[in-house]
Formats: structure tokens, C-alpha cells, sequence
């Protein structure tokens, strides 16, 4: 369903993508994991066009991104950022809800509201969270609320940049519980970046290992552990020795 | 040293501004294309013309007033006091609504209203809510820009309109209070000696520079770098910009209208 081929992309002389292959399949959930600042943002970024790569091709049912409507192209992803990205002259609810007050998704009011209320549930926020501003918010708060808006229109494709980072161990379990659900239930595409192995386990049918701009390692999540590949077997086990060098 | 060193630094100079103004111009008139064009966002809109607006409105009135008194003061300090009762009325409503007016509420807005349109925009962009606002099938030129522009359009020749008024009102004051003129024919002399076109080059003027401080605000906005410093940057450069090319703007506006 979704394709990269040769993407490169560089900032100046820093070339961050040089080459990266990755198929996702409709409907399965691929995790990309990958030291920091090798460039996993900027992967997804690219696939929503958000960030123009310098070279290669980026297929989404086997036609190229950037071509078609783009409205109706974006209107089909749901997008986490980092950072949770939420607009701080809004209220919590309407940043949930963003897409369902206005544009070709409208909705009546307090039926944007109703669902923003759910999808706040959904990732453990209580009502009340509803009404107050993101500024108002801890860090991990605002990256649930940042998780509800992806999920908010209930799109067919989702990406979650870090959704677990910032999150204590049980919020990170009951988020690894609603990605995975997500993608089973709702048939959903999803691509996850994360740092957190366990959250690997919970959500990945798919693992790609990023470094050093191309996709070192790809397969299944259950062949991770005995892939023999040196550079996987030391990002799994977090070891400070080994092929990739601590200091990048 | 290379003779011809300067020239070359000249030279990329001179191309440097022309890519600038190729890009400014770009942008300004995708800003005009999405104003046009449907969805319209009439929430951002009223939020714009709110502050753009009638939050200006204090400070324009504080620096009209003073304008139009100091203005006032000093025609008659000048050397006018011969037949000042009819020159100081005529001079301050030429002053005001001609030149300063327009001008100084143009550079109050270009302080007030472009910094913290490049504020808001650069650290929107900075904390990637510009790039969740694509994700989110919105446009943020259409968004964030054209509201904000329309809204700049709109009220900053309002806003010239009362400044102009509340000048020439600091005029009367002082005039009538400290000068001892009569009221009557102070008020009388500015109207008679004022002009349809000098209204009207006031109010085009407050369109113009209105649409400068908005577009320049926005520009920079959507164009900062990463980082506070990014954001610092976009806002001292979106002023800058501003207020020279309002008063750019105002020379060849002036010589528009009143080069015989
Ligand atoms: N807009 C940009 N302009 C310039 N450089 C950028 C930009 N975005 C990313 N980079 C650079 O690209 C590289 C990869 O960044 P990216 O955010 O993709 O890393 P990451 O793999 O997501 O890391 P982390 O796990 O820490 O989030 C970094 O060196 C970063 O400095
Ligand atoms: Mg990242």
C-alpha cells in the first residue's frame, strides 16, 4: 500500500535519507525504529509530502504521492507529530476534532465535540481535558491529545512519531493496546517510529531498522530477535559497543 | 584585494534582493488567490480584524494625538503666528491626513500587528503546527495568511480614517486651548481647505501599508528558521521589511497622487 523507493534526501551537506526501501502492506502495522537523527521523522514527512525528497519515488496504491488531489490524498492519514504539534489557540476538544469543523469532513457542532470526548477517553483523558488549552497540559498529555487528533477522522492510514515517548510505563501499554487496536480493528495502515522495544512487541507485524540513510534490516517482528544481523541484534539490546558508533 | 571584489559582492547583492522580491511577490499574490477563493474561514477572519483592528485602536488614537499637537505647536513656533488662526487648521489636516496619519499608523501597525504575525506564525512553524495543519487538509496560506491579509485590507484604512481624525483633533486642542484660536473657525478652515483626494490617498494609503504589515508578518512567518532564534529572526525581519517598504510605499503613493 505503501512504497519508498531510493528516497533520498539531504539538508545541505547533511544527507539524511540516501536511499531508504520500505514496503507497508494494507492493513499491517510496520514500526520503524533507528537511532536518533538518522532521519525516521524525516522518512514520514516525505510520505506526506510535508518534506520534498531530492530523489526516488514514494507509491501509495501503487501511484505516486504527490500526483492526484491533494486534499483527498491527506484526507485518508492520520499524522502524530514529535512534538504533538497541537494549535495553542485552541482548545483541547477542537484540536481533536480539527478536521470535523470544517472543510469536507464537517460535522454539526456537538457532534464534533461528542466524538473529540471519546477519542480523548480512548487515550485515558478524562472529559474535563476537553475545555482546557493545550499550554495547560504536561508533555505527556498534549502527545495523547496529539494521538486522539490523528485518530480523530478515523483515517485509513496513521503514523505515530514517538507515541509512547514521555508516557509512564502503564499509559504506554494502554496507547501500545489502542495502536494495535487501531490496526485490527479499524484495518488500518499504520507506520510507528519509536525508541521503546516494548512497544515494538505490542504493535509491529513489520520491524525496519534506519541507519545510516538506508533501511538496514526489515522483516517481521517475530524474526527480530534471531535475524543475525549485527546492527538490529545491538539496537534491540541497546548495547554501547557494536557496529553502530554511540557518537553520530 | 581583488578590484573587482566589490562589484562582485554588489552584484550578488542586487541578485539576492531581486530573488526576494521575486519570492515576496509570489507570495503575495498566492495570498490574493486563496482570499478569492473558497473555503473561507470566517472564524480566523474575526479573530484578525479583532486584532488588527480594534486592538489597535488605543494606540493609534495615543499617536495621533500627540501628532496632531505637536504638529500643531510647531507650525505656529515656526513663524506662522501671522494669519495663524487660518495657516496651523489648514497645515495640521494636510500633515495629518496626507503624510502622517497614514504613515504612522502604518509603522504602529507594522510594530503591533506584523511582529506578532511573524511571532505567531514562525513559532506555529517551529513546533510543526504548520506541517499539522497540511496533515489536516488545511492550507495554511488559506488559514493563517489570507485571513490575516483580508483583515489588514480591510481595517488599517480605518484605522488611518480615526487616526487622521483624533490628529486633527490634537491639532484643535492645542490650537484652541494653549493658542487661544477660535473653535469654530479652526474647525471651518480644515474643512474648507481639505480636499476629496486627500481622504481618499489616506485611506489607499492605509490599504496599502495595511497589506504590507500583514503580507510581511505572514512572510516571515511561514518562512523562520528552526529554533527560538529562528522565530526571533522572522520577527525582527518582518518589521524591518515592513515599515521600509511602507515607506517606500508612501513616496511613490505620494508622487502618485499629488505630482503635478
Ligand atoms: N527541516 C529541517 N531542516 C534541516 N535539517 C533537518 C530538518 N529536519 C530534520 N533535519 C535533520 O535531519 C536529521 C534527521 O532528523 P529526524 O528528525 O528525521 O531524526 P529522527 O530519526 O526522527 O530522530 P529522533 O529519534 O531523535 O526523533 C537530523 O540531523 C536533523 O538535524
Ligand atoms: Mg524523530
Amino acid at each position: 500500500m505503501i512504497a519508498m523507493r531510493g528516497v533520498h534526501k539531504a539538508f545541505g551537506a547533511n544527507r539524511v535519507l540516501q536511499g531508504v526501501d520500505l514496503e507497508v502492506g494494507k492493513g499491517t502495522s510496520m514500526v520503524i525504529i533507528g537511532g536518533s537523527g538518522t532521519g525516521k521523522s524525516v522518512a514520514l514527512k516525505c510520505i506526506l509530502g510535508l518534506i520534498r525528497p531530492d530523489a526516488g519515488r514514494i507509491l501509495v496504491d501503487g501511484k505516486d504521492a504527490g500526483s492526484g488531489d491533494r486534499d483527498a490524498f491527506l484526507a485518508r492519514f492520520g499524522m502524530l507529530f514529535q512534538g504533538g504539534a497541537l494549535f495553542d489557540s485552541l482548545p483541547v476538544w477542537q484540536n481533536v476534532s480539527f478536521r470535523l469543523l470544517r472543510g469536507s469532513l464537517k460535522r454539526p457542532l456537538e457532534e464534533a465535540r461528542a466524538v473529540a470526548v471519546d477519542k480523548l477517553r480512548r487515550v485515558g483523558l478524562k472529559a474535563e481535558v476537553a475545555d482546557l488549552f493545550p499550554a495547560e497540559l504536561s508533555g505527556g498529555m498534549q502527545k495523547r491529545v496529539g494521538l486522539a487528533r490523528a485518530i480523530a477522522a478515523e483515517p485509513e492510514i496513521i503514523f505515530f512519531d514517538e507515541p509512547t515517548s514521555g508516557l509512564d510505563p502503564i499509559m504506554s501499554g494502554v496507547i501500545n493496546d489502542l495502536i494495535r487496536e487501531i490496526v485490527v480493528e479499524m484495518g488500518a495502515t499504520a507506520m510507528t517510529i519509536t525508541h521503546d522495544m516494548r512497544s515494538v512487541r505490542a504493535i509491529a507485524d513489520n520491524v525496519a531498522l534506519l541507519h545510516g540513510g538506508i533501511i538496514k534490516w526489515t522483516g517481521p517482528v517475530a524474526e527480530m530477535d534471531d535475524s543475525g544481523d549485527p546492527y538490529l541484534d545491538q539496537f534491540i539490546h541497546g548495547r554501547a559497543d557494536g557496529p553502530i558508533e554511540a557518537v553520530r | 584585494m581583488n578590484p573587482l571584489v566589490p562589484l562582485e559582492r554588489l552584484g550578488r547583492a542586487v541578485l539576492l534582493a531581486l530573488a526576494a522580491i521575486g519570492r515576496i511577490t509570489r507570495f503575495a499574490l498566492g495570498a490574493a488567490s486563496h482570499i478569492l477563493r473558497p473555503p473561507f474561514y470566517p472564524r480566523e477572519f474575526g479573530h484578525a480584524l479583532m486584532n488588527v483592528g480594534w486592538l489597535s485602536l488605543p494606540v493609534v488614537g495615543l499617536t495621533a494625538i500627540f501628532t496632531g499637537g505637536a504638529l500643531a505647536l510647531q507650525i505656529y513656533a515656526g513663524g506662522a503666528r501671522f494669519n495663524a488662526e487660518a495657516v496651523v487648521p489648514q497645515i495640521v489636516a494636510i500633515g495629518m491626513v496626507r503624510e502622517l496619519g497614514p504613515v504612522l499608523v502604518g509603522l504602529m501597525i507594522a510594530a503591533r500587528v506584523t511582529s506578532s504575525i511573524a511571532a505567531e506564525i514562525a513559532t506555529m512553524k517551529v513546533t510543526e503546527q504548520i506541517d499539522a495543519l497540511v496533515t489536516l487538509s488545511t492550507h495554511p496560506m488559506k488559514y493563517l495568511v489570507a485571513p490575516r491579509v483580508f483583515a489588514a485590507l480591510i481595517v488599517v484604512p480605518l484605522l488611518v480614517g480615526i487616526g487622521d481624525i483624533i490628529g486633527i483633533a490634537g491639532g484643535y486642542g492645542v490650537g484652541v486651548q494653549n493658542l487661544g484660536f477660535n473653535a469654530a473657525a479652526y474647525l471651518k478652515n480644515t474643512v474648507d481647505f481639505l480636499e476629496p483626494l486627500d481622504v481618499i490617498s489616506s485611506l489607499v494609503k492605509g490599504a496599502v501599508f495595511g497589506v504590507i504589515a500583514a503580507l510581511m508578518g505572514c512572510y516571515y512567518g511561514m518562512n523562520s528558521g528552526r529554533g527560538a532564534q529562528g522565530v526571533g529572526r522572522a520577527t525582527k525581519g518582518s518589521v524591518e521589511a515592513a515599515a521600509v517598504m511602507i515607506l517606500a510605499a508612501n513616496f511613490v503613493l505620494t508622487g502618485v497622487f499629488f505630482s503635478v
